[in-house]
């Protein structure tokens, strides 16, 4: 078992500003874990986390990996945030690289097809369009939840990004809700970027069904079954 | 912190800059070096995902002068070496870099760069 990433550094204020790992982090957390060997042995270069919040996913994925194994990029429109996963990143002694952006978007041309590792537990919750703009615009916590029509709005943005990003043996893993529409955003994936996916893990917590869905390019091997390439 | 080898993935990102948005333009820095374990089949792995030119460029302009200005065919240990300092261990604390199409500049503090665009600025 993989020790959770020290945060103790993070201060009442961060966390009023900075989204606070909770069980969907924890959950994206155990599904990294239970990859960790199939992980290890694709030996991701260039891994990407969109909406780091505190750092905690991208620092778990460091100690999977190794800090020097990998680049670990993290982005977030929030500049509490970056700050945090800098610090977390050094609290954990895995090197986290932030920059405060939108999504992806200053990485887009640079990592065409060259993103091994993706990583998104994006703001899901289903609020009006409005709020979900605001929360974008204002890039503070809100930003971390509030998900628009069907909690999908910001997610959807990044799906069109991630053909483009993904690696050839490229995996992206998203946080989604039940709620969310999750066989639609996987036949969606499929048909529009012909990425396949799985289920990885998923969990009830409180009145949230979450889910892990692992999509990439062909069929992937777990640790424990074959691959169907 | 802003180190080279994510320097060189950042481009500009203004609504209709779409040409000469790549490599930032450093300005203004203040620079730190930080070591950082060194791993040589990382740093191999890395070289066809860099730009070479931009790379040395943004090296000068951090005054760092140590690498070729060609990407060599064959790299050997000591070259590796220097590719990883160079990649890894220059950290931009603050300053700002600089697009040479559109001239929009991207402020970097505390070694995080900030890349937030005006609505107006959105593609």
């Amino acid at each position: 078992m993989i020790p959770t990433p020290d945060l103790s550094h993070l201060t009442r204020h961060d966390l009023e500003q900075v989204y606070d790992p909770a069980e969907d982090t924890f959950l994206l957390l155990d599904a990294l874990e239970q990859e960790a060997e199939a992980l290890r042995k694709e030996c991701p270069l260039i891994c990407l986390e969109v909406g780091s919040g505190s750092g905690c996913v991208s620092a778990f994925l460091g100690k999977i990996l190794g800090q020097s194994s990998s680049l670990y990029l993290c982005t977030d429109i929030n500049k509490h945030a970056t700050r945090c996963t800098l610090a977390t990143g050094k609290k954990n002694k895995i090197p986290l690289d932030p920059v405060t952006c939108p999504l992806a978007r200053p990485l887009l041309s640079r990592l065409h097809h060259a993103v091994d590792v993706l990583l998104f537990n994006p703001p899901y919750v289903p609020t009006d369009t409005d709020e979900a703009s605001s929360a974008q615009s204002s890039a503070d916590i809100a930003g971390s939840w509030a998900g628009g029509a069907d909690g999908m709005e910001i997610t959807n943005r990044l799906l069109q990004d991630v053909e483009c990003l993904l690696s050839p043996r490229g995996r992206f893993y998203l946080v989604a809700l039940k709620q969310n529409d999750v066989p639609s955003i996987r036949s969606k994936m499929l048909e529009d970027f012909g990425l396949t996916s799985q289920i990885v893990i998923e969990r009830r917590a409180g009145r949230e069904f979450l889910l892990i869905i692992r999509f990439a390019r062909t069929a992937v091997a777990d640790s424990g079954s074959k691959s169907t390439s | 912190m802003v180190r080279l080898i994510t320097h060189n993935l950042l481009a500009c990102h203004v609504k209709g800059c779409t040409t000469n948005n790549f490599p930032l333009v450093f300005q203004d820095v203040q620079v730190e070096l930080q070591e950082a374990e060194f791993n040589p089949d990382f740093i191999r792995n890395m070289l066809s995902r860099l730009e070479w030119t931009a790379l040395v460029n943004a090296a000068k302009q951090v005054g760092d002068t140590s690498l070729p200005p060609e990407q060599p065919d064959m790299m050997d240990d000591e070259l590796l070496q220097k590719l990883h300092h160079v990649l890894m261990e220059i950290h931009v604390t603050d300053g700002a870099m600089v697009c040479q199409n559109c001239n929009h500049i991207y402020p970097i503090s505390n070694g995080i760069p900030n890349m937030l665009l005006a609505e107006h600025e959105i593609g």
